[in-house]
């Protein structure tokens, strides 16, 4: 589904990542770990198309995403659902409007955004908070309705950057649980972290990032540094 | 159900902008009141040229032989040029008598008129031109064709353009330098309250850039991503307008009665209520239009890859 083919990408004369080759299968569970600035969230963003690479090739189902001209990138992101560890909700649209955003984005009926958002509110749990703004709300709660947001689309792949960096422990859990069961249902999911608890609790595949390089990967949970 | 959509999210943006909204409202009435302030002055400007060039015309005075047909028909044909805005004729006896009206106190002059018996006083036709530079035309018209009586002579007594032309001349310079800076400053001042209503909507933009960026990430198009922006933007400019026109009613009218003493007769507060359609159409028209271009400018950064 996702192949990184020796890619690198530099910031001036600083490599983020060097020869990077990887590859995702589709409805893996792919925990990327590493130290910050390690190059995690610069691999993400390659595959979001927000950077290119200086060298090598980003492929998503066999197309290379450098390719796409940017008239095209909006269907192509359509494709997968993105968290962050900042939740980067809109601030002035409610919890409800945040989740219908997406939808609307991808031209979606109002009469299905009637029908699936509040289901994806029931989903994350958050049906009686559906008109609070984000400043209203938590900090877990903020990134249920972000992954809300992400999945409601129905995205072949979810994409999580540290999603359970500003959470507390129970929170953690209850983000994690979440991602895991949006993987048991057949959605590609690929987060960064760097949280160990988190690798275990997944207890799915770990690639190791070291220095901008690929260290390690291991099918089994493996949280090494 | 995507205009629908955009139109629905850019009112929700304004209405829930709070302090960021009103700052960019108050920012942009008061460019629009730098606008507002720059028609009047415009037609403050046009008004007081106007008055001034009225008050100049060339008078062709008849010889006391010439018929009142013959100083009609002339009359006639001058009205039929083009540059002329207006003649009036005045008749030898219509002369004297304003003659003795300006002069009932002067009994020394009255009674040399006495005594000299009859009317000493021509005819004339007082003529205007619709722009001071062009009497030299006029005038040039009349010498090339004198109208001449029975016995072959010219009924044109003398025109006096010749003692007045440097005095229009010199108008005529006043009046196109005074035009020409006039529009100046409307520009600089029109560019300068342009350029900070930009720079304030561009600052409320950028505000969203993080907004921005996520709406990209979910995958909105560039242009679902500008409408409601956009939309926002025109509606900043729109309610600035209206809060313009409602501050010049009580403005106008509290200056109307100065400006009127002031300017020989232009009542600020008259040209509002007179003007009322096409300042509405101006300033909302200056309003959305600045609100729309100043959101594309500030916008179109944030949407590259």
């Amino acid at each position: 589904m996702i192949y990184f083919d020796k890619v690198t990408k530099r910031y001036g004369d600083a490599a983020a990542l060097e020869g990077v080759t990887l590859s995702v299968a589709p409805k893996e569970f792919v925990s990327i770990v590493g130290h910050s600035g390690a190059g995690k969230t610069t691999l993400l963003k390659l595959l979001l198309v927000e950077e290119r690479p200086t060298e090598g090739n980003v492929f998503f189902e066999s197309v290379d995403v450098n390719d796409l001209p940017s008239s095209a990138l909006h269907h192509y992101r359509r494709k997968i659902g993105t968290v962050f560890q900042d939740f980067r909700l809109i601030p002035n649209k409610t919890a409800y409007e945040n989740i219908a955003f997406a939808m609307e984005a991808a031209g979606r009926t109002d009469d299905e955004i009637k029908s699936d958002v509040p289901y994806i509110l029931e989903l994350v749990n958050l049906a009686d908070k559906a008109k609070h703004f984000p400043d209203q709300l938590s900090g877990g709660e903020k990134q249920r309705i972000a992954i809300g947001r992400a999945i409601i689309n129905q995205p072949e792949l979810v994409v999580a950057d540290e999603p359970t960096g500003n959470l507390d422990p129970i929170n953690t859990f209850e983000v994690v649980e979440i991602l895991k069961k949006i993987n048991e249902l057949g959605t590609t999911v690929v987060i960064t972290t760097h949280n160990k608890g988190v690798v275990d609790a997944v207890g799915k595949r770990v690639v190791t990032i070291d220095r901008g390089r690929v260290v390690r990967d291991d099918a089994g949970g493996k949280y090494i540094l | 159900m995507v205009f629908k959509r955009v139109l629905e999210s850019g009112a929700k943006s304004f209405a829930r902008g709070g302090a960021v909204s009103a700052a960019t409202v108050l920012i942009m009435t008061v460019t629009l009141s730098i606008i507002a302030a720059l028609i009047f002055l415009s037609a403050l400007l046009s008004y007081t040229l106007g008055t001034i060039t009225d008050k100049v015309d060339v008078s062709v005075y008849f010889v006391t032989t010439a018929t009142e047909d013959q100083i009609l028909a002339i009359k006639g044909q001058i009205e039929k040029l083009p540059q002329v805005a207006g003649v009036t004729y005045t008749s030898a006896d219509d002369a004297l008598a304003s003659f003795r009206d300006r002069h009932a106190a002067d009994q020394l002059t009255l009674q040399a008129l006495t005594e000299l018996g009859g009317n000493p006083l021509d005819a004339s036709l007082a003529i205007r031109a619709k722009d001071p530079a062009q009497y030299e035309s006029i005038v040039n018209f009349l010498e090339a064709s004198p109208a001449l009586s029975a016995d072959g002579s010219s009924i044109v007594d003398r025109i006096n353009y010749a003692q007045n032309k440097d005095v229009i001349d010199r108008l005529s310079v006043a009046i196109q330098a005074t035009r020409e800076i006039g529009l100046a400053v409307v520009i600089v001042f029109a560019l300068a309250s342009i350029l900070i209503a930009f720079a304030t909507v561009r600052l409320a933009i950028y505000t969203a850039k993080d907004e921005i960026g996520v709406m990209r990430l979910v995958g909105a198009s560039n242009a679902y991503i500008q409408g409601p922006f956009l939309v926002t933007g025109m509606i900043t400019g729109v309610v600035a307008a209206a809060i313009v026109l409602c501050l010049l009613w009580p403005v106008t009218w509290y200056v109307g009665e100065k400006t009127a003493s002031w300017f020989s007769g232009f009542n600020i507060a008259s040209y509002y209520l007179g003007h009322f359609p096409l300042i509405f159409v101006a300033l909302m028209s200056a309003g959305a239009l600045l609100g729309a271009i100043a959101s594309i400018f500030a916008i179109r950064r944030y949407l590259t890859v």
